[in-house]
């Protein structure tokens, strides 16, 4: 037996450890490419774009275009191709066109058909470089052999073939700083990112004050409390185009419920345009994101005072704590972990909102959020570039939310 | 503050409230029904709660149940005498009297009931701190499940209704959502035409497949990711584990736009494939996360028996840790089936051509000012239900799995 040997600890990672961490990459890689190339790509190229001059309209590449026709009878018949650049401010480079010349036709010897070459039945065109806004056509002298009908349905049944490159304004290395001054600019960025706070914080508060409410108020057992539970998770479940557009009908200005209603109480004279006037339709979307949200509050704060220990009530109790006290000294204290975190993600979905507004007030009348701000700025206006210079800023916003939420998290949960 | 701890003070305050709340909601409640205006009053409202408050009270040694007799013969004919004098709810325009008294019935039945268990607690002179936050919670319950159930009702209400009507019945009283029986199948004209003339059938269907697609992708690429994350140790699991956080946190606003730019660019805009690639891609991240707080919680001692045992970790995982998920596979896969179904943005955004659309770009295209207004109710009513159904009978996975992941303690 050898003695000389201390046991000693294993250094580095063992064969096993290798092995797992292998499998464990393994399981994770599908993941990671598809999430890396659906968002982590898109998240990088909207830096680069926003850094371009571009429009919407700039979406379509400039491209060859070409259409194909037989023409006139007898001595006269030719294929006519009629080339043209659909862009009219960008040249197209090495454009080439190739056909085959349909059975029952025969190309006229001799004929000059320049910048194209006939190869047996292939045709062949060269066209170099087109300028901006260009157009040609191409006439290729030829001769029925064969029935003409089929023949026509051969010409416009085939397409030829054409290639060319163009400089797409995505690609090229034109930049801009333009689309940042814009969105900087003046006073509407500040007007928007205020909008943004006030709905962010109101909206997030809102919902978890109400969140907690009705926590409280189901945290017992009764009869019909599953149906109530139920009930009150209603507008989160509901799709948002759903309430949203039922919302908008209830306090329509004109034939709305909720102005009649108001009426008929003598709280009102006249109807109010709820979604119409400023600050009325930003307390309204605010109040709008609140009644949205407050099941999801409820639900995460409900799960957290279920799990909470009675015994400690029961102590409390015996030491003739009262209601009030009980919840302010032993709920409160219990619940301040999963309402720091709730408060934490709930600011930053909040921040992030875009379809709530967007569908009550499509951004008008003050409520233009930064996230309305990138669908009105790229395709309201048709400024990509502006629009993504937008999404830049939240983007930047959003790191600076998410780095205190992770150092938030991790003290409270270990993350 | 402590003034209002005598019982002769906080009864009749309480009384007050509750009386006008119940006033309010009673009026809202019969406008609704009947189509007639009622209108609540401030002050007889607070009034006649205010004495009910007082009237309820115990006082000196006489049990409750004698003075609850008395209170009939005291209390109560006073208080039916002066509900018509300066009456709490009233009548406005047309209104007939018979809904008025319906009100009336409502309102009263409802103020002395609540009024009495409210202030139940409370002594006539001064009360404990016990009685005083007891009668005050008590307030608080019950107009708490009149607000929440008020709020969270009244809009699918007026949807429901609304879709039931037509247009001019709509403009000529925007209250009344009484509903015409006699119509029979008439009643449901706007879904009739939705789906005849509007192809809600096929957008329904489109929802469906395009869902169920979504959370089967989901699945497939969060399930393995998930358990990596929870059960394997290898360097770099924190980072991981954080950036799928992260990315759950990045607007679908933001990444909208480049996705429009891309799929315009390669044809992949105005169809299902792209819908379908890009769907499981918003969810997986919120399904990696739900799943690995739920795979956390399963026994590791399960699964390192399966290994003595002689399986590897792939039939561990399909034959131990999935059967032991099951639960939460099945929440996981509601919630996901939820966000797709849901989904707006990118439908609206993705798709112009009206064969190919999902539901609620189908709504959407209902948002015009030639379409009737009932249709978009019903169009919306439509895509509600199904995933009310869905959700109401599967609601314990799904608050139990919402819950348990995604947001731990």
């Amino acid at each position: 037996m050898s003695t000389n040997s201390e046991p000693t600890p294993p250094i580095g990672t063992g064969p096993l450890a290798k092995r797992e961490a292998q499998l464990a990459w393994g399981l994770l890689l599908p993941t990671i490419a598809i999430v890396s190339a659906v968002v982590v790509l898109p998240l990088l190229s909207i830096f680069w774009i926003s850094f371009k001059p571009i429009g919407l309209a700039d979406l379509r590449p400039p491209a060859p275009v070409v259409r194909e026709a037989l023409r006139g009878s007898d001595d006269n018949l030719r294929i006519e191709y009629r080339l043209r650049n659909s862009s009219q401010d960008q040249a197209i480079s090495g454009v080439t066109l190739s056909d085959t010349i349909p059975d029952g036709l025969t190309v006229t010897d001799g004929a000059d058909i320049a910048p194209c070459v006939v190869n047996g039945r292939r045709l062949l065109c060269d066209f170099g470089d087109l300028e901006p806004g260009f157009r040609t056509r191409i006439n290729i002298p030829v001769q029925l052999t064969g029935d003409e009908d089929a023949v026509k349905d051969a010409i416009s049944g085939s397409e030829p073939d054409i290639t060319g490159s163009s400089n797409s304004i995505l690609t090229n290395f034109e930049f801009t700083g333009e689309n940042f001054a814009r969105v900087f600019d003046g006073r509407e960025f500040w007007t928007v990112l205020w909008v943004t706070m006030f709905y962010t914080v109101f909206g997030t508060i809102g919902a978890l004050v109400f969140g907690l409410f009705a926590a409280l108020l189901l945290n017992k057992e009764f009869k019909g409390q599953g149906v109530l539970r139920g009930l009150y998770l209603f507008p989160y479940v509901a799709p948002v185009i759903a309430v949203a557009f039922a919302w908008v009908i209830l306090f329509d200005p004109f034939s709305g419920s909720a102005n009649a209603l108001l009426v008929q109480m003598g709280v009102t004279n006249e109807a109010i345009n709820f979604f119409g006037e400023r600050p009325l339709a930003l307390i309204m979307v605010t109040v709008f994101e609140i009644w949205r949200y407050f099941p999801l509050s409820f639900l995460f704060i409900l799960a957290r005072m279920q799990s909470i220990d009675t015994d400690m009530y029961e102590a409390a109790d015996m030491d003739g704590a009262s209601p009030f006290q009980k919840f302010w000294y032993l709920s409160v204290p219990q619940l301040l972990g999963i309402l720091s975190v709730l408060f934490l993600l709930r600011f930053i979905w909040t921040f992030n909102k875009f379809d709530d507004i967007f569908l009550l007030t499509g951004g008008n009348a003050g409520t233009r959020t930064l996230t309305v701000n990138v669908y009105e700025q790229a395709f309201a206006v048709s400024n990509i570039g502006a629009g993504a210079a937008v999404a830049v800023v939240i983007f930047c916003c959003l790191l600076i939310f998410s780095y205190f939420f992770f150092r938030f998290m991790s003290r409270e949960e270990g993350l | 503050m402590n003034a209002l701890r005598f019982g002769y003070i906080a009864g009749p305050l309480i009384g007050a409230l509750w009386s006008f709340v119940i006033a309010v909601v009673v009026c809202i409640a019969v406008s609704f029904i009947s189509g007639e205006g009622v209108r609540p009053v401030l002050l007889p409202s607070l009034l006649f709660g205010a004495w009910l408050g007082f009237a309820w009270l115990p006082d000196g040694g006489r049990a409750r149940g004698q003075r609850i007799g008395m209170n009939v013969v005291t209390a109560a004919i006073p208080a039916l005498a002066f509900l018509f004098i300066a009456t709490p709810i009233v009548g406005s325009g047309e209104s007939r009297q018979s809904t008025v008294i319906l009100a009336w019935a409502l309102y009263a039945a409802a103020a002395f009931w609540g009024t009495l268990v409210m202030i139940r607690p409370l002594p006539f002179g001064r009360a404990t701190r016990h009685e005083f936050e007891d009668a005050v919670i008590r307030f608080l319950t019950g107009f708490g499940y009149i607000f929440f159930t008020a709020i969270v009702a009244i809009p699918f209400y007026v949807m429901v209704m609304t879709s039931l009507k037509n247009q001019a019945e709509l403009l000529q009283n925007p209250l009344d959502f009484t509903i015409d029986l006699s119509k029979g199948w008439g009643l449901f004209r706007s879904y009739e035409e939705l789906f005849t003339e509007f192809s809600f059938g096929r957008y329904m269907w489109t929802s469906f497949y395009v869902s169920v697609i979504t959370v089967f992708l989901t699945l497939l690429f969060s399930v393995p990711g998930a358990y990596a994350v929870a059960r394997l140790r290898f360097k770099g699991r924190a980072a991981f584990s954080r950036s799928i956080l992260l990315i759950y946190m990045v607007p679908m606003i933001v990444l909208a736009l480049p996705i429009y730019i891309a799929f315009s660019m390669t044809g992949l805009r105005n169809t299902i494939v792209g819908l379908v690639l890009i769907y499981p891609v918003t969810t997986i991240p919120v399904a990696l996360y739900m799943l690995q707080g739920y795979f956390r919680g399963l026994p590791a001692e399960v699964e390192d028996a399966g290994l003595m045992d002689g399986l590897n970790r792939l039939q561990v995982i399909w034959k131990i840790t999935l059967p032991l998920a099951l639960p939460a596979l099945a929440s996981v896969s509601l919630y996901v089936f939820m966000i797709a179904w849901n989904e707006f943005l990118l439908a609206f955004m993705l798709l112009d051509d009206p064969s190919i659309f999902t539901l609620t770009r189908g709504i959407a295209s209902l948002d015009s000012s030639e379409i009737p207004r009932q249709h978009l109710m019903a169009g919306s009513v439509i895509a509600t239900v199904p995933i009310m159904v869905l959700f109401l009978g599967l609601e314990r996975f799904m608050t139990k799995g919402l819950t348990a992941g995604s947001v731990k303690g």
